[in-house]
């Protein structure tokens, strides 16, 4: 048995349990399209220019941000809330006492949520195709596929960094909202910010949250050309890997004392 | 018989070195099952452990510790503790809380790392045992969790598919008696359920040792003794078993040997029934007196205490005393109401040891 093969069947029973809990399966499909619903209904009048340059009605750029969004809660928001519970219930400290791979173990919570972010943002996009008739990527849909996956992938490790920082169980929700809230208001998903001021846009830049949204949105609306928006993958993927090095370094298989 | 040794020693290839024919013997006998590397043959010559579990199971201890030490902080758990067992044996570490029983078995399961001393688990070194070692050993922690939305038998495929050669899936939930509860979903099962799944899936890779950290806290008294049935069900099966407790009972039923930890270390070991001594310590006479001016017969008036009509005094013979107060009371006429014989309990050598530990301690 070798560690992929452990890896894509820990996948299977990870999803099994994901579908019968039902409340918390239906609120991770629901959430992002009542936001998609909510956003558009109040600012999805207008117009908007998006950062690759292009303007589109407002309840269009809607449909890639909130699917960008979407790919956030996936992988970022429940990997850290997820692993933090399993964590603090002690299932993690029992699955390090058997031969099971850490990595095959945290492949297979990984390749999860990846999973999910995917349907979600065809949920989106299917979406949007029907109410807002946002139009689904052509020219840019290869783009927009790898921005998908390193997005994912960046997002889950750094969702895995930071149950280094969660300090127990209770405190995982409020700490995952700190820390992603106010980037995804300045950041081009929740609000497409159109003269932000300058220490706001200086500050967006760093995260790697404004970086995702604007290539994911770029790639979904591209007119022409592949979409590929290279330096805001490149910094993605940088965070990725700074998540990956100190999910690494400091990830935790025991409640923290 | 030198020559027999040399003889041996250039059939099996390996390089004469200091060698004697106890050890020749082993090496032969363990090349003869054909389950041992070169590497290995040469260490048993020369008196050393080998290197590979398969082996080390020849006679060898399952666990040993020598020298033990662990301290978080200032705070020393461990300070310097021997211990040994042998492989088939049911083992109980027992011991008051904080006296060093967690710390102690989650070094010998490899998650935490041990200051000082040497420990070796079926011949790993459980600090990088790694997956060989896991595969061959079954836990069950203090507090665990398994995902609440899977069943009995969902739950035990998972950790069988972590083993090469896991337990069948049925046997196991037959085994901890939850055969009628196989496709309940856990967050459906009741708190002694949940603990004896915690054992089904240590036992999910037929482990040769099992550790239990306190299996039955928390349990009422019928969860406990289907727990203990369990247990006795895996020491017929064959398999080492490392448990920690602080209920008395429940290491006298189930143990083969105790050990009692107290600051560290151990103050006590043996068998429960002769634990330090005590089969052989004096053991308390106790009855009541239908009136309370009978005068007691001579040998046994001298050291008894008199409250009321209630009587105890202590004997070293309790055979003969008995005779003289029984023989004695007929000639009387009189019964003795309540008459018993108290043996020292294992609670009590606890007691005195792990107190006088305590206090060893304050002094120092």
């Amino acid at each position: 048995m070798n560690s992929l093969t452990l890896a894509l069947r820990q996948v299977a029973y990870t999803n099994k349990a994901f579908w019968r809990n039902p409340a918390s399966a239906f609120f991770t499909f629901a959430f992002p399209l009542m936001f998609l619903v909510i956003f558009t209904a109040i600012f999805g009048s207008g117009q908007v220019t998006t950062a690759s340059g292009v303007t589109v009605s407002t309840s269009t750029f809607y449909v890639p941000a909130i699917a960008a969004f979407s790919v956030i809660t996936a992988c970022y928001t429940n990997i850290a809330i997820g692993l933090s519970f399993t964590r603090d219930t002690g299932v993690l400290k029992r699955i390090h006492g058997t031969p099971l791979p850490a990595w095959s173990y945290l492949a297979g919570r990984i390749i999860h949520a990846v999973l999910m972010a995917v349907l979600l943002v065809a949920l989106c996009a299917a979406f949007g195709a029907v109410a807002y008739h946002a139009t689904l990527p052509s020219s840019g849909l290869s783009a927009f596929l790898l921005t998908l996956v390193v997005g994912a992938a960046s997002f889950c490790a750094l969702g895995i960094a930071l149950t280094a920082f969660i300090p127990n169980a209770d405190a995982a929700p409020a700490v995952v909202n700190a820390s992603i809230l106010p980037l995804l208001f300045i950041s081009n998903v929740f609000i497409p910010l159109q003269n932000p001021p300058a220490w706001m846009d200086a500050l967006s830049n760093i995260f790697p949250v404004r970086h995702f949204a604007d290539a994911l949105v770029g790639s979904f609306l591209a007119v022409n050309g592949s979409g590929i928006q290279g330096i805001d993958l490149v910094v993605v993927g940088v965070w990725g890997i700074a998540g990956l090095v100190i999910g690494v370094r400091f990830f935790s298989w025991e409640p923290r004392v | 018989m030198q020559q027999h040794s040399e003889i041996v020693i250039s059939a099996l290839g390996i390089h004469p070195a200091r060698i004697d024919d106890t050890s020749v013997t082993r090496a032969l006998l363990v090349a003869l099952r054909g389950s041992v590397g070169q590497a290995d043959l040469e260490r048993i010559v020369r008196g050393l452990p080998p290197a590979s579990s398969e082996v080390a199971s020849m006679g060898s201890p399952a666990i040993e510790i020598v020298g033990l030490r662990k301290s978080y902080g200032s705070l020393e758990a461990v300070g310097g503790l021997d211990l040994s067992v042998a492989e088939g044996e049911v083992f109980a570490l027992l011991g008051p809380n904080g006296a060093g029983k967690t710390t102690t078995v989650e070094i010998l399961e490899g998650f935490r790392q041990r200051d000082a001393g040497t420990v070796s688990v079926l011949g790993f070194d459980p600090a990088h045992g790694g997956r060989k070692l896991k595969e061959q050993i079954g836990i069950v922690l203090q507090s665990t969790g398994v995902d609440p939305f899977l069943t009995v038998a969902e739950t035990l495929d998972m950790y069988r598919s972590y083993y090469p050669t896991p337990r069948p899936r049925d046997e196991v939930i037959e085994l901890v008696g939850l055969t009628d509860k196989r496709s309940s979903t856990i967050n459906k099962l009741s708190g002694g359920q949940k603990r004896r799944l915690d054992v089904a899936i240590a036992l999910a890779g037929d482990p040769r040792l099992l550790f239990l950290d306190e299996p039955t806290t928390g349990f009422d008294p019928s969860a406990r003794h289907q727990a203990w049935e369990v247990v006795k069900n895996l020491a017929a099966l064959g398999k080492t078993v490392f448990l920690t407790t602080h209920f008395m009972d429940e290491a006298e039923y189930l143990a083969d040997r105790v050990a009692i930890i107290a600051r560290g270390q151990i103050v006590a070991e043996g068998p429960p029934a002769t634990l330090a001594a005590r089969d052989t310590a004096p053991s308390v006479v106790r009855f009541r007196l239908p009136s309370a001016d009978i005068a007691l017969p001579d040998p046994i008036r001298g050291g008894a205490t008199v409250t009321g009509h209630d009587v105890e005094f202590s004997t070293a013979d309790p055979t003969q005393s008995l005779h003289e107060l029984t023989s004695w009371a007929i000639g009387q006429h009189i019964t003795l109401d309540r008459l018993e014989v108290i043996r020292p309990s294992l609670e009590a050598v606890y007691l005195e040891l792990t107190e006088q530990a305590q206090a060893d301690g304050a002094k120092a």
